[in-house]
């Protein structure tokens, strides 16, 4: 493809979705397709060409649209009126769809609530949830078909790689750390910075790798992503294989993926076929392409060294840095490792400047951050805010609060590697510094609400068994650390503990945090340290009787 | 209500019911899967994807074949499979039923779920039943987070389970049979 036809590809798509008057869009994503979002979007098809509709309605599918515990949705756009979205729609609802509101809206009626039975059936997009998110990762979610190329290309797609080929390999990793993105996987590095480094090292073969091994339990923004918008992280991934004159691309995705795994692979397809991936890319004589690789449930893989280690075939342990990737990574060639959600901004900043994506966030944290909400919640989902938004705002205004009677008590942040944050600090701005500064993290983007019924105890429990059972065994500190850790908080749970177990406990974690070899060990015990230190209390109801009275 | 049971789609190509892992034609299967990889620098991880895909788990005479074929060491293809959660040296039950025991769905009673069916089934956590009929095992985060608690069987995801409801999943198994095929799903902890 040349580069003109692009605009072209892009313009007659748009020509031909701007001539169906009504679209319907429905989530094809692995939670709705749990929820027979296939068989919804056959039946909807099927009402629509019993009626001779075809020319005037759309049907298809899309990524998802965030309020993943009210699917499957579907999003009725019209020139005529404002948007619909359904929702829990269920087999068998298609007709009523079709003839109480799209015939309707078809001959001329507004409709924006419908009624009778469909009323429950259907969400107002004015409340919060939708109108205080900023959707940059999460643009095309919800509009565009994930297995449609053109789909892409009609709203912007691949014009980021367009523009990135016509710069050097020095300007494109200055526009990046001029954006101020930083890594969206959990530490925030920046990215520009990252892709300079490695840019700067010499080597006939450089590689580009995303990351797709989301393991926090509780986390699916990057699922999302990859299922949602493929293209976007392909584009993300050239446009950063230019910033560092990278020669070849590998995706590492989780095999509990595999709705994510099909439709990056049929992307690629589609990029091949479109001469956008492969040899000589939009017309430029520049040759890329990618493999996939499949993780196989190693949440020590989501490391940098390990993740190479499992590519390149291995068990999935890692090693000491220096040297870092960026010097000596796969097949100890230099290589950049990005997270998927990273690699979906990266197009958005190429075409619409790092101005604009330095407009949004705090001072040091730029851009919007993909939450994942859950737990006892009830906006159950996907939501992407701006950096810089409070706790509170996403948890209460977004969220809507428990949705029960009961009050929330806290929220884990960063997964098995952050930390508790209590009620009382909900009014703390989302950027690394400050989540840090609480004692828990950004990560990946896990966000579990609990409420006043659980316990905090129990949690951190949870969350270290996980980490002992995910310890890859290599390095002491991380191996028997977390094993004795969770032998105290064991003791503590069975109301069997007392207060130097209490103590022990902080003396191990800080062994652990300072000696273990990687990320893993090294933030194991901040889910436990940052509940003892935010609600000691509950801990100290746990203890044996004669050591609460002692202390 | 419970209106959760598309078959989530998988790309690992399914063949063989688990039974099949003895008979002639797997043979060949691993033949093809040998040289599909054997080329493929660093892809021992991938063939044995392929292999499970096909088998529903990694057996050792199988093991050996594929070292033999691919040229890896049957000491460096045992130390993959038993690092990774995923690969699986026991032939799984025909219904292969993962509760998922991610964050959310334990914040939301996946613990009382697993028990439950636990009991109903007569078999601990990573076990399969006598009969070879259920395989039940306790598996990290499914990535439906908003539909906790949630379980899938062979594939199929059922979600906004109630914490009692081990005796409901039991009998949606019976009445929609899912396909048997090999799991897709991460293997027991």
């Amino acid at each position: 493809m040349k580069p003109e036809d692009l605009e072209a590809k892009a313009a007659t798509e748009l020509a031909k979705q701007q001539s169906f008057e009504v679209r319907l869009a429905c989530c094809s994503s692995t939670g709705c397709q749990s929820s027979a979002s296939i068989a919804i979007i056959a039946e909807l098809k099927a009402e629509i060409a019993a009626r001779k509709l075809e020319d005037r309605v759309q049907v298809h599918g899309t990524g998802c649209m965030g309020l993943c515990s009210k699917g499957p949705l579907i999003r009725m756009t019209s020139k005529t009126q404002k948007d619909v979205l359904f929702s829990d729609v269920k087999v068998g609802m298609a007709t009523q769809i079709v003839d109480q509101v799209v015939v309707p809206v078809l001959n001329g009626s507004k409709i924006e609530r419908p009624g009778g039975e469909l009323e429950e059936h259907s969400l107002d997009l004015d409340e919060p949830f939708f109108t205080m998110q900023h959707r940059v990762v999460l643009e095309n979610n919800g509009r565009t078909d994930p297995e449609k190329l053109d789909d892409y290309l009609a709203h912007g797609g691949y014009q980021g790689l367009k523009k990135a080929i016509g710069m050097s390999a020095e300007a494109i990793c200055k526009e990046m750390l001029a954006s101020g993105l930083r890594g969206r996987g959990g530490a925030g590095f920046p990215t520009g910075l990252k892709w300079d480094l490695t840019r700067k090292v010499e080597s006939e073969v450089k590689y580009v790798i995303c990351n797709g091994d989301e393991g926090d339990p509780g986390a699916f923004m990057d699922r999302s992503v990859l299922e949602g918008d493929p293209h976007a992280v392909i584009e993300g991934m050239l446009i950063a294989a230019r910033a560092m004159n990278a020669t070849n691309g590998v995706f590492y995705i989780r095999a509990e993926y595999p709705l994510a795994v099909e439709r990056i692979e049929k992307a690629l397809k589609q990029a091949r076929v479109a001469g956008l991936v492969g040899k000589n890319i939009l017309d430029s004589g520049w040759a890329f392409d990618f493999e996939i690789r499949l993780g196989a449930g190693a949440f020590v893989c989501g490391e940098e060294t390990a993740l190479i280690a499992s590519v390149e075939g291995k068990r999935g342990t890692p090693r000491p840095r220096p040297p870092y990737p960026a010097v000596k990574g796969l097949w100890g060639q230099p290589s950049c490792i990005n997270n998927v959600e990273t690699l979906a901004n990266v197009p958005r900043i190429m075409l619409r400047g790092a101005p604009w994506f330095a407009s949004r966030g705090t001072d040091k944290s730029k851009g919007t951050k993909v939450f994942a909400l859950t737990g006892k919640i009830k906006n159950n989902g996907l939501v992407e805010v701006p950096m810089g938004i409070t706790l509170r705002q996403i948890v209460e205004t977004i969220g809507g609060g428990t949705g029960t009677d009961r009050k929330i008590k806290a929220i884990q942040t960063g997964g098995p590697s952050g930390g508790m944050i209590p009620e009382h600090q909900f009014d703390t701005p989302v950027s690394y510094e400050h989540l840090q500064k609480l004692g828990s993290m950004m990560g990946s983007g896990g966000l579990i609400v609990i409420d006043d019924h659980d316990s905090v105890v129990d949690l951190a429990r949870f969350y270290l068994d996980f980490c002992v059972d995910e310890s890859c065994g290599k390095c002491a500190p991380c191996r028997v650390g977390g094993t004795q850790m969770l032998r105290l908080l064991d003791r503590v749970v069975a109301g069997k503990g007392t207060d130097d177990d209490i103590k022990s406990i902080r003396v191990v974690a800080k062994a652990m945090q300072r000696g273990s070899l990687c990320a893993l060990g090294q933030t194991a015990p901040n889910p436990t340290l940052s509940a003892i230190r935010h609600f000691e209390p509950e801990f100290r109801e746990r203890l044996q009787p004669v050591a609460t009275t002692k202390a | 209500m419970m209106d959760t049971q598309i078959e989530v789609k998988t790309t690992v190509k399914v063949a063989a019911p688990a039974a099949a892992a003895t008979a002639p034609k797997a043979k060949d299967e691993i033949t093809v899967i040998a040289q599909k990889w054997k080329k493929k620098r660093g892809s021992l991880i991938m063939a044995l994807h392929d292999l499970q895909g096909r088998l529903g788990f990694v057996p050792r005479e199988s093991a050996m074949r594929l070292g033999r074929e691919m040229d890896v060491p049957l000491a460096r293809i045992y130390e993959v499979i038993t690092f990774y959660n995923y690969f699986k040296l026991e032939a799984p039950g025909k219904y292969v039923i993962s509760v998922c025991t991610g964050t959310a769905c334990h914040i939301k009673g996946s613990a009382e779920l697993l028990a439950g069916l636990e009991k109903e089934l007569n078999v601990h956590a990573g076990q399969s039943t006598p009969d070879k009929e259920y395989h039940l095992q306790a598996v990290r985060c499914l990535g439906c987070c908003g539909l906790a608690p949630l379980a899938s069987v062979n594939g199929k995801v059922y979600g906004k389970l109630k914490t009692d409801e081990s005796h409901y999943v039991i009998e949606r198994i019976q009445q929609d049979q899912p396909m048997v095929i090999a799991p897709q799903e991460p293997a027991a902890e």
